[in-house]
């Protein structure tokens, strides 16, 4: 889920924790690279023991359709009987060597999970992001600059609305319209059948449907991959879309009631450039870095949105594993989304501070 | 605090500008109509929300709309009306139950954490940033899967699913509790008491306290809004409540995906509009509250211009 | 030559929640080429409406109705700003008239270089050719303007810049653009004394040099005797009073002029006479003694820290006034800080009433927090000083409460009144809220809350420096009449020398967190020996156009060919 108390006055990030000022770029970023460590192992651990307070993995996958010396032998195979300290340590050591362990239902190497739904997950989230700018930016802009008059009373309440409507059910209506019944679009899945597995056949695939469509050449796979993209891509994007409109609408309203824009219209700087040159870039940075806090929305969203659109991704398979209670395996995908997270929020950083003069220099 | 907001609502819809007057009369209409609906929900709906069947039969699986089931059936033969209704109970009790759950602990910590600053402190910005970067929803989902080791029981449901909504609220609170402790904290008033003499727990309970938690109410309808989506998302996945033990929208909106692909689009559109409305109710609401409380957020109706003065009124004096 | 600016009967309202509110009611000015016009008010008068209507800067809540006609000084001014196009509008803006505004660092944009900045006036106007042409009109412009090595200046960011060179970057800007006449709002309220003297030489070379006519909008009175020909005093949306510089000052006409000028801290008035020691009672030990008080901050990311106080040495008898003066950064309200405990001192010693002050409350034990009861504190802003959820008459008893614990519901309540007539506050204000008290009412306020304990000694930062001027003379008054009656010991921080010199038995003057000079008030700010001291006590404008013109002697101005 997407949250909107960014909004909230006293929600913002804290005075003290903040910025980079005062000392040179490099040292900024290489103190919040190593932020990310300590980041990943609290979430890791956490998801660890909270996993763990509930009994073994092998107990919740089995518990009660193998007999008691069959799951007790399946214990000991997997190392589930030794102290808990010693499968943490042990468990954080495999981590760090980028072993997730392996899966207890069927029995792979989660890293495997990993690699061949991660891509999926990732194209997903590229397509929500893409039209999450398209959508947010401009609309935001247009907010602003109507600031409490109509057009923006209406983006208001279409930002709200789709902050209100849960990506679920914004999955299924499109599907009820778009797919059902006008028929124009595919309901579910990442590709017809026959273009699965023809992209499937290529010679060396990168997961990202698109990207191996546009290397074969064929422009029917491509057309398919696309139009399977559209209904997930919007009902994911349209989640953060609306975070982003209010995002950029609030700070944009703050920069263009600044100082020295009021001085650059002093100086007969038109209405136009005011907003797009003199406010929009110093509004830019506030919202490049709430926008990497909505990473963790979107991969919320993306798990919701999987499951809708059967979009065989990690988010579909966490919601399988979970069903099945494979342990091992959300653990797995959990500590995943929590490198992303760390590592996003580590590159938007980077990206305000690269913006922002003040730090530059 | 609250009561604070209330005596200033009938004001704002006196003064308020026309569209902040709307946005705010619908949210509050809306939220009215969710409380009421989730108090009146054993007088409003037809029948129970793990009802089958009525006197003499079974009420059908997937009946279409009509005079004995006005929303029609689902899959499983539930009543879609009854279950929506229902729905809003079992929402409203666990927004109640989550939220007290975690603005208690969000704020004692937020207080302690902001005040007395030092390694306590940053231990728990530590914990709380790693938690609120992270999704709510996976965070609630792990949560769960502790509460109720994955299987739902009848009994534990609501409870397990308001805790897990909970958790991933308290380091929200924390956040916005302490960063205005921090604010607070530096203002001249409270440098203020420090001069007097007065002690640590003085200034913490009277005058940073008070000043610092002024803004909850308006989380507070914030993260109601989240606390349904959470929960809805929860269900979806399959992580909520079982049928037979409440009515909840989300788990129902799941059932209803199969639906939705044969065209069947009476189990899907009332859970899915009973949290659209519930979530736009309170979040207009929240909003409007916000607005009401930050003069910033203001123009038309705002004070006379002062930011082209530069000190405010001091002319009087005398 | 005619009038660059007229303006005719200007009336402006605000719509508010309360109904409509005017600003300006009323008001005709005119600024002919090279005046310099200076409008003067204390808050809330309308000035800065005025000004900003001159460039249609009227935020969308304002109605304007009257004439504010600009011209170029060869016609009659003939284009009103009022109901000008949007378009006409932009033209006028940076040609006709253009705006400096009272905080630089605000007034430009932190993610631009200067050099863009500035050309962004000549691109609006499609002046100046290329871009190359552009970059080298703003290099020659910030050179005009006094910015040392302005071709490397011209791709810098504001925040590379000090205070004094921001301002004289935004007056480039709005000169850049060739007009005649620059509206100044508080052009050097936000700036330090000595940079202040600088810009006001800028602003004086802009006549003479360019010359540019200046609408001048200040408070400060010895800004006006330094710069202005004609003075207009407004209050309440109206003109009171339009005369000459000199006239103005040897004669004011309107009773509220004359009330202003009354109000204003005369510098050079020669300070009032230091107590004389009781004769046979023994010289009692001191109440502040600091030897080599250091203050650290410290850096973070374990980053270099900032020492804001560095080898400090003083010390406050019984009943003295210790005026504590300095420019921003230069530690006198660390000092203070570290006095009432409220700052950790990180070297050398503070002693307060002989033993180290309590830092804060967190750390100091019980007895360290009875020792703040001898201590009074006066905040600088008495509109945040007050816990804005509990009224005058529970905050001004706060001390009562903490400390004197014997004392009844209805002593408490007897005190409080005492006190509140101490100040000169109706007794029925204990029952009021912060807001609803005016700034001045406030910091009466806060001197009440902090004499509650009758403390040996008071510590006042900067106490009137939030304060209208009229204000400020009231408040300072009450404070010596209260100082006289007590015969509490204080540390008096200030900026202001004026203020200073009026209070002040003694004077410490600071500099980067030193001390510069230390000694009698008169002594040191009559004739200063260390060349600080000398250069803001030089710096300072004094109220009287006559006396300043003598002590700032500027080149005559050359008469500008061609202009």
């Amino acid at each position: 889920m997407t949250t909107l108390t960014h909004e909230v006055p006293g929600a913002a990030a804290d005075p003290d924790d903040g910025g980079p000022t005062g000392q040179g770029l490099v040292p900024y970023l290489v103190v919040r690279f190593l932020l990310i460590v300590p980041t990943v192992l609290v979430l890791v651990s956490l998801v660890f023991f909270l996993m763990r307070l509930t009994g073994d993995p092998i107990t919740a996958a089995f518990g009660g359709r193998l007999t008691p010396d069959q799951l007790h032998a399946k214990l000991h195979q997997a190392g589930y009987d030794r102290p808990l300290l010693t499968q943490y340590l042990d468990y954080l050591r495999g981590l760090a060597t980028g072993d997730f362990g392996r899966t207890v239902t069927d029995n792979q190497p989660v890293t495997h999970v990993l690699g061949t739904y991660g891509a999926a997950t990732a194209e997903l989230a590229c397509y929500a992001l893409l039209v999450a700018l398209l959508v947010g930016v401009p609309l935001g802009m247009v907010a602003a600059a109507h600031r409490d008059r109509a057009p923006d009373a209406g983006l208001r309440l279409f930002a709200i609305l789709t902050y209100a409507t849960p990506v679920f059910f914004v999955g299924l209506l499109l599907k009820l319209v778009f797919a059902i019944r006008l028929g124009w679009l595919p309901s579910s899945g990442r590709a017809s059948t026959d273009v699965q597995l023809f992209l499937q056949d290529q010679s060396s695939t990168t997961g990202v449907y698109l990207i191996d469509a546009l290397r074969s050449g064929d422009g029917t796979a491509v057309g398919d991959v696309l139009r399977h993209a559209v209904l997930p891509g919007v009902a994911l994007g349209l989640l953060v879309a609306g975070v982003l409109l209010r995002l950029v609408r609030t700070n944009l309203i703050g920069t263009l009631s600044a100082d020295y824009v009021e001085a650059a219209r002093s100086r007969g700087v038109a209405p136009l450039r005011l907003v797009t040159h003199h406010a929009a870039r110093p509004a830019l940075i506030p919202v490049v870095t709430v926008l990497g806090l909505q990473v963790a929305g979107l991969l919320g969203g993306a798990v919701l949105t999987e499951t809708t659109f059967e979009w065989k991704g990690l988010g579909y398979q966490l919601a399988h594993y979970l069903t099945v209670r494979d342990f091992p395996a959300v653990q797995g995908i959990v500590a995943l989304f929590a490198v992303v997270v760390a590592v996003t929020n580590f590159l938007v950083d980077v990206v305000a501070a690269l913006i922002d003069p003040r730090v530059r220099y | 605090m609250a009561l604070v907001l209330v005596r200033r609502l009938p004001l704002r819809l006196r003064t308020g500008a026309g569209v902040q007057r709307a946005l705010l009369l619908t949210g509050a209409a809306l939220t009215a109509l969710f409380v009421l609906t989730a108090a009146l929900g054993p007088l409003l709906a037809p029948h129970g929300y793990a009802q089958l069947q009525h006197g003499h039969g079974l009420f059908g699986s997937q009946q279409h709309p009509g005079a004995a089931h006005p929303l029609g059936t689902t899959i499983a033969g539930y009543d879609v009306l009854s279950r929506t209704v229902w729905g809003a109970r079992t929402a409203l009790l666990i927004i109640l139950a989550a939220l007290l759950l975690s603005v208690v602990p969000g704020t004692v910590l937020g207080l302690a954490s902001g005040y007395l600053g030092g390694r306590l402190d940053r231990l728990l910005v530590g914990l709380a940033d790693a938690l609120y970067a992270f999704p709510p929803l996976l965070l609630a989902i792990v949560m769960s899967l502790v509460i109720s080791g994955g299987r739902s029981s009848p009994v534990g449901g609501l409870g397990a699913a308001a805790c897990s909504v909970a958790v991933s609220f308290v380091p929200q609170y924390f956040r916005v509790v302490r960063a205005e402790v921090i604010r607070v904290k530096a203002e001249p008033f409270v440098d203020a008491a420090r001069v007097i003499g007065a002690g640590p727990w003085r200034i913490m309970t009277r005058h940073v306290l008070r000043n610092s938690v002024r803004t909850l109410p308006l989380i507070f309808t914030i993260n109601a809004s989240e606390a349904i989506l959470t929960l809805a998302g929860l269900g979806f996945l399959g992580f909520g409540i079982e049928p037979n033990s409440a009515a909840e929208w989300g788990y129902d909106l799941n059932r209803s995906v199969a639906d939705v692909t044969s065209g069947i689009w009476w189990t899907a559109v009332p859970p899915g509009l009973g949290i659209v409305l519930t979530v736009l109710g309170t979040t207009l609401l929240g909003e409007s509250l916000t607005d009401l409380a930050d003069p910033r957020l203001r123009r038309r109706t705002g004070a006379p211009a002062p930011a082209t003065e530069k000190t405010e009124k001091g002319g009087d004096d005398d | 030559m005619t009038d660059l600016l007229r303006i005719e009967d200007l009336h402006v309202g605000f719509a508010t929640d309360a109904g409509p509110a005017p600003a300006v009611s009323g008001v005709s000015l005119s600024v002919a080429p090279g005046e310099v016009l200076a409008l003067v008010g204390e808050s809330g008068s309308g000035k800065t409406v005025t000004a900003r209507s001159v460039l249609g800067l009227l935020p969308g809540t304002a109605t304007a109705r009257g004439r504010v006609l600009l011209g170029d000084g060869t016609a009659e001014p003939g284009e009103d700003v009022l109901t000008a196009s949007p378009a006409r509008l932009r033209a006028l803006r940076g040609t006709h008239a253009a705006l400096v505004f009272q905080e630089p660092s605000t007034a430009l944009n932190p993610v631009f270089t200067i050099g863009w900045q500035l050309t962004e006036g000549l691109r609006a106007h499609g002046r100046g050719g290329s871009g190359a042409e552009r970059r080298a009109l703003a290099v020659e412009w910030l050179e005009k303007v006094g910015i040392p090595d302005p071709a490397t200046r011209v791709d810098h960011y504001p925040h590379q810049l000090s205070g004094g060179q921001k301002q004289r970057a935004v007056i480039a800007m709005a000169l850049a653009l060739g007009t005649r006449l620059l509206v100044a709002d508080e052009p050097t309220t936000a700036l330090d004394v000595t940079v202040q003297a600088e810009i006001l030489d800028l602003l004086h070379r802009c006549r003479t040099d360019f010359g540019t006519a200046v609408l001048l909008i200040t408070h400060n009175m010895g800004v006006v005797a330094d710069l202005a020909d004609r003075v207009a005093v407004m209050r309440a949306g109206t003109v009171v009073e339009q005369a000459p510089v000199h006239r103005l000052f040897a004669a004011p006409q309107h009773p509220y002029t004359r009330e202003l000028l009354a109000a204003v801290p005369q510098y050079g008035s020669g300070g009032r006479t230091p107590p004389v020691p009781a004769p046979g009672r023994p010289v009692d030990a001191p109440v502040v003694r600091a030897r080599g008080l250091t203050v650290d901050y410290p850096g973070r990311l374990r980053g270099k820290g900032f020492r804001a106080v560095d080898g400090v040495s003083f010390e406050i008898g019984p009943g003295e006034v210790l005026g504590l003066v300095g420019e921003s950064g230069s530690g006198k309200t660390t000092i203070g800080r570290a006095v009432a405990g409220l700052t950790r001192v990180t070297g050398g010693r503070l002693e307060v009433f002989g033993e180290p002050p309590a830092h804060g409350s967190r750390a100091a034990g019980r007895s360290g927090r009875k020792a703040a009861g001898r201590i009074g504190y006066v905040f600088q802003d008495p509109a945040t000083s007050f816990d804005p959820l509990l009224t005058i008459g529970v905050s001004i008893a706060e001390p009562l409460v903490v400390h004197r614990r014997e004392l009844s519901a209805r002593d408490v309540r007897a005190r409080t009144a005492e006190l509140l007539d101490a100040v000169h506050l109706p007794r029925s204000y204990a029952d009021r809220y912060p807001h609803e008290l005016s700034g001045g009412q406030r910091q009466r306020a806060g001197l009440a809350r902090a004499l509650a304990l009758r403390p040996e000694l008071l510590v006042a930062d900067e106490p009137t420096s939030a304060l209208d001027v009229s204000v400020q003379a009231k408040v300072l008054d009450l404070f010596t009449s209260l100082q006289r009656e007590l015969g509490f010991a204080a540390l008096f921080v200030s900026h202001d020398l004026a203020v200073v010199e009026q209070v002040a038995d003694r004077v410490v003057v600071l500099h980067r967190g030193r001390i510069a000079e230390e000694g009698p008030t008169g002594q040191v700010l009559g004739s200063p020996s260390d060349p600080y001291t000398r250069r803001l006590v030089a710096a300072l404008p004094v109220p009287d156009p006559a006396r300043q013109a003598r002590r700032r002697p500027r080149p005559v101005a050359e008469e500008v060919a061609g202009a």
